[in-house]
């Protein structure tokens, strides 16, 4: 099919973009890489009658070290993000998300606000964002917002976002030095959505678990973190016993659903087997060896 | 809203000019405004990759993408292939490897598989299989891609095949 008529804007700063948002802000949507949003648009599932495209703000693409986090505009590309040695060190979480991110000609154009913004619950970055407790920097007409990742996501393709807000930047704080991050999934092909995936990222004190931060994706209604096996898993070694109640905890603490791809109770059974192989990687990356 | 605007890309190295409204898909506007019939269209929500074309250098979906934000491009179709009459490399890999057979898949396949040479210059056989994963075909099963896409990378790089 074809997307219905719309009007097509292009600011080409964020505070003309700010204004077209505030004076459409009912019909309005803000069209960032158009790999959700056309999708939808082209099924007649979506049809704004007005797009403000980011595309031409050279501004909002931009990955900036700012001492203990990573800043990155929200129009940065998912390639440019999977490219950035940056990324690659300070944030390696982010990186091995994004390699799980659909396929290359999708990341070209795809952007980290877009996908955060769209909150869909198989989506590796929302996951990511809460894992790393990455504050997200929303403007508008009215003035400029943080939200932390905790407070962002709210259900299925739902965030805290006003409908004349902008997601601007996403601050990621950066790994401590000696941990180690894996990001791992389980879905039918390479690049699809994942049925369900587990972002790790663990800090190492000889053998024992001195930091460690989880989050799932594709078993909830939007992300969910596994505080229940980052308890189990914190100040013990990774012997079996302890990964095994991690895996027990994460899959008792999600309440996923059913649907064609997968049922609710092998979502919920790949939770805590995702949960077990994230960490085991994540603390083999941190030398912690298991 | 219906206003159609002038949209001007440059295609495989030649400006053109057409008219298109905002709601244009770039995939429509390349076949049906500058009846460049090459690229296909499958499934228009970015699952297939028949469409996909290299703007800018990298290769993207032109079922998602619309025509007026194409404006000033540089796009590469598979028209822009073969040159003087002479199929491109990758072509004739295609054929020598039977990767394709009715052909519809083709141009996404190997718009997407030039890219994929392009940007990485250490391609393993597993990086071409899911970089490939990126396009589906309903006829070959794969192997002759692959297998064509591997010679290629060989090629382009100057070694022997994939590690
Ligand atoms: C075949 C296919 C497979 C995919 N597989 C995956 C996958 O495995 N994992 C995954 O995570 N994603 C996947 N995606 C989605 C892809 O990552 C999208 O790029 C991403 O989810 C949306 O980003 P976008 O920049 O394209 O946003 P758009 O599609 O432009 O926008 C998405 C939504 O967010 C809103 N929005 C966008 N930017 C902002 C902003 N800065 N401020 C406020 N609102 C904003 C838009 O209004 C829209 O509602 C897939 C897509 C396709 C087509
Ligand atoms: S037609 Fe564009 S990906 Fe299928
Ligand atoms: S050759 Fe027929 S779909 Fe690929």
């Amino acid at each position: 099919m074809k997307p219905a008529l719309f009007s097509h804007l292009v600011p080409t700063t964020v505070q003309e973009a700010l204004e077209m948002m505030g004076d459409h802000a009912a019909e309005a949507r803000v069209l960032a890489g158009g790999q959700s949003l056309v999708p939808m648009m082209n099924f007649r599932l979506a049809r704004p009658s007005v797009l403000v495209d980011l595309n031409r703000i050279p501004d909002l693409s931009y990955i900036d070290d700012r001492g203990d986090y990573l800043a990155v505009g929200a129009m940065t590309r998912e390639r440019a993000i999977e490219n950035s040695a940056l990324v690659r060190d300070a944030c390696p979480l982010v990186y091995d998300a994004t390699l799980n991110i659909a396929h290359l000609p999708i990341r070209s154009r795809g952007t980290i606000g877009g996908s955060i913004s769209n909150a869909d619950p198989a989506a590796e970055y929302p996951a990511t964002m809460l894992a790393l407790d990455a504050v997200m920097i929303a403007k508008s007409g009215r003035g400029e917002r943080s939200i932390p990742a905790a407070e962002f996501f709210e259900g299925v393709l739902s965030t805290t976002l006003n409908s004349d807000e902008i997601l601007t930047e996403i601050r990621v704080p950066k790994a401590p030095a000696d941990s180690g991050a894996a990001f791992v999934e389980i879905c039918r092909r390479h690049g699809d959505f994942a049925l369900a995936g587990v972002g790790a990222q663990v800090t190492m004190d000889g053998d024992s678990v001195a930091a460690v931060q989880l989050a799932a994706c594709g078993v909830g209604p939007g992300p969910v973190r596994l505080t229940e096996a980052e308890a189990v898993l914190r100040d013990n070694s990774l012997t079996n016993e302890i990964l095994s109640q991690a895996e027990q905890a994460a899959s008792a603490q999600v309440d996923p659903d059913g649907d064609a791809h997968a049922s609710a109770a092998y979502r919920r059974k790949l939770a805590g087997v995702m949960t077990k192989r994230a960490v085991q990687q994540a603390a083999g990356r941190a030398g912690g060896g298991v | 809203m219906t206003d159609r605007t002038s949209v001007t890309i440059t295609v495989n190295g030649i400006s053109l000019t057409g008219l298109a409204e905002p709601r244009m898909l770039l995939a429509d506007f390349l076949r049906d405004e500058l009846r460049l019939t090459g690229t296909h269209v499958g499934c228009e929500h970015g699952v297939c990759g028949a469409c996909t074309v290299i703007v800018d250098g990298v290769a993207v979906r032109s079922c998602l993408m619309f025509a007026v934000q194409a404006d000033g491009a540089e796009i590469r179709t598979i028209e822009g292939l073969a040159t003087d009459g002479e199929m491109h490399p990758l072509q004739k890999l295609f054929a020598k490897h039977r990767a394709l057979q009715c052909g519809f898949c083709t141009p996404g396949m190997l718009m997407t598989a030039i890219d994929l040479v392009d940007s990485t210059d250490d391609l393993t056989e597993e990086d071409i299989r899911v970089g490939m994963s990126a396009a589906l075909c309903r006829c070959t099963g794969y192997e002759g891609i692959v297998n064509a896409v591997a010679e290629y990378a060989g090629k382009v790089h100057g070694k022997e095949g994939v590690r």
